[in-house]
């Protein structure tokens, strides 16, 4: 059975239809597999009843013709989409034990496509973090292991979870949610593909918010097809998202040729960093090519405010915490702590003190501070003046190319615990946190792997609203680089 | 940009965080290092330029003044820590 969890999820939408074999018994395959791989970490909350039950209504659809596009698809979700009557908690204490009454809008899609739910997938708390080392539920590990090493691996953030059960072919496919790279970034890592949309074009509602003006669902899957079948159920217009667009979904997997004659391919130089990894650093060069044997024209541009783009996100990121988490007070829903003879004040206090980890106190507080009196301009006013500039360097580029090409991260995943500064960490999303500001389609796609025998990812950047080329270019680094390794 | 401790204990109080004393001189280290990092923004010329306020140019959608939900008062309440009698309970306000 080993067989029907390495599918992907074109090849098991053909077995379904061809009844080589049913939901069952692909949904009790990965299930098998999801018990066997409980030392990853991946899940917060395996739901194996749920998804037997969904197994057999997709079993009964393809039977009489009512299937939708995602009938028996075995996925994960990732811990901070809403699910309703199913524990949500962010990877935060502060939310142990929410039951949400309500289905987010993206996860509902999914569901009402015919998809399977394993489970909720672990992330960092409150999607802050890069290696999935902040949940309140323990690590995640990534299932790849450095060649001649025994040590454990991140599996990047804050969709560690979505990542290493992807890799691990524990589910399909798998929601994740971006907002400075944290679909990319973890893709990369282990292995597989994911895309963050253009800002908008997937719905918020019922997804925990962090950073409102620069958190996108997106989907995170083993080819860049299955990204694209998962991406075109995951967009559209939703009304309870006040950011949501209204624009017409295409089927993105129809798309797809991986034909880029007549694009033309931007080289940032400013991405070009000091010290840059050798291997890295080749990786990008071996990718211009192909992406130059797939019909594209090679052009270098210029992004002069790139190098601002983290301190302006860390800014922007954290301000927008400090104000969405706020909601986290112990009085509507989540971990209360009262200290004996405590006032209304002191339970706010002790509740977010006792809730709240280390890092999502720290951009809390940075939050805090940076939109606070007198402060206000100086820094987040200062910030949202700098992201217009990173947003128009990337629209000036866009009178040079159609798509950008870079490294999805700095490194291969490193081991737990070799950041422990946190500038040091923030440092890991240098080359994706520009698109986020910029509310960009941006994807990455496995392209090769280090001399130690690890993934690594190359970066695609797209217009707005552009996911086809994104996709396209995909498509071309992925049969070029013909990425076969599997962790062990 | 340096945070000392009072600084540290008046965001902690306006974020609504309680800190231990032994917090507060790692956390005014760790504020101090990510807020010098990010000040070199304001070696940016910024002028003329308007803060970025939407990602994706996007006109507010109207929506007829209706009421679409309600009598959900069990699903409100369902996770309170404290609902007591129909209501959030929380501890007293009053000194």
């Amino acid at each position: 059975m080993s067989a029907l969890t390495d599918l992907t999820i074109a090849g098991m939408k053909a077995g379904l239809a061809a009844r080589e074999f049913s939901a069952s018994e692909l949904t009790a395959a990965h299930l098998t597999a999801m018990e066997t791989a409980r030392h990853l970490n991946a899940f917060i909350l395996e739901t194996p009843e749920i998804a037997q039950n969904q197994a057999a209504a997709a079993d009964i659809a393809l039977a009489n013709g009512s299937a939708g596009p995602l009938a028996g698809i075995p996925l994960g979700i990732k811990d901070l989409f809403c699910t309703q009557g199913v524990q949500t908690t962010a990877g935060s204490k502060i939310l142990e034990g929410f039951i949400p009454q309500y289905e987010s809008t993206v996860s509902g899609k999914l569901l009402g496509a015919g998809a399977v739910m394993l489970g909720k997938l672990n992330l960092d708390e409150f999607a802050m973090g890069s290696s999935n080392e902040t949940s309140a539920y323990g690590r995640v590990l990534s299932p790849w292991k450095a060649r001649n090493s025994n040590a454990d691996l991140v599996p990047g953030g804050s969709s560690g979870g979505s990542a290493s059960a992807v890799s691990a072919r524990l589910v399909a496919g798998a929601t994740g949610t971006d907002t400075g790279g944290s679909i990319r970034q973890p893709a990369a890592f282990v292995g597989i593909s994911g895309i963050k949309p253009t800002y908008g074009r997937c719905s918020r509602w019922g997804v925990v918010a962090f950073a409102s003006s620069l958190d996108q669902p997106g989907p995170m899957a083993r080819t860049v097809e299955d990204c694209a079948l998962l991406l075109t159920t995951m967009c559209g217009y939703d009304a309870k998202d006040s950011t949501s667009l209204n624009v017409p979904v295409p089927d993105f997997a129809a798309l797809l040729t991986g034909d880029l004659r007549g694009k033309r391919v931007g080289v940032p130089r400013e991405y070009r960093l000091d010290g840059m990894d050798e291997t890295i650093a080749k990786l990008w060069e071996q990718g211009l090519s192909w992406l130059k044997d797939a019909g594209a024209e090679i052009v270098e541009v210029s992004l002069p405010h790139t190098k601002y783009a983290l301190p302006a996100y860390y800014i922007i990121a954290p301000a927008e915490a400090s104000s969405n988490l706020a909601r986290y007070d112990g009085v509507r829903y989540g971990l209360r702590v009262t200290p004996p003879g405590a006032n209304l004040a002191d339970m706010y206090a002790a509740t977010r003190a006792a809730g709240f980890g280390p890092e999502v106190k720290r951009r809390i507080m940075i939050g805090t501070y940076v939109l606070s009196a007198g402060y206000y301009d100086a820094y987040y006013t200062q910030a949202q003046k700098v992201r217009a500039l990173i947003a128009r360097d990337f629209d000036r580029a866009w009178a040079h190319c159609d798509l950008l090409l870079t490294p999805t991260a700095p490194s291969a995943a490193f081991e737990f615990g070799a950041k422990a500064d946190p500038l040091e960490m923030y440092l890991n999303d240098v080359f994706t946190v520009p698109s986020s500001l910029a509310g960009l389609p941006a994807m990455s796609v496995p392209a090769g792997l280090s001399p130690e025998g690890l993934p690594l990812g190359l970066h695609i950047i797209g217009k707005p609203l552009d996911e086809p080329t994104v996709l396209n270019a995909g498509l071309a680094i992925e049969r070029a680089a013909n990425f076969t390794a599997k962790p062990q | 940009m340096s945070v000392d401790a009072a600084t540290v204990r008046k965001i902690a109080r306006l974020a609504r965080i309680g800190i231990d004393d032994a917090e507060v001189a790692p956390l005014a280290v760790e504020l101090s290092a990510i807020l010098g990092w990010i000040e070199q923004l304001g070696e940016v010329d910024t002028t003329g330029i308007a803060p970025m306020t939407a990602v994706i140019p996007n006109h507010l959608a109207w929506r007829t003044d209706a009421i679409t939900d309600g009598d959900i008062q069990a699903k409100v309440l369902a996770n309170a820590p404290d609902a007591t009698s129909g209501f959030f309970a929380v501890p007293k306000v009053i000194e």
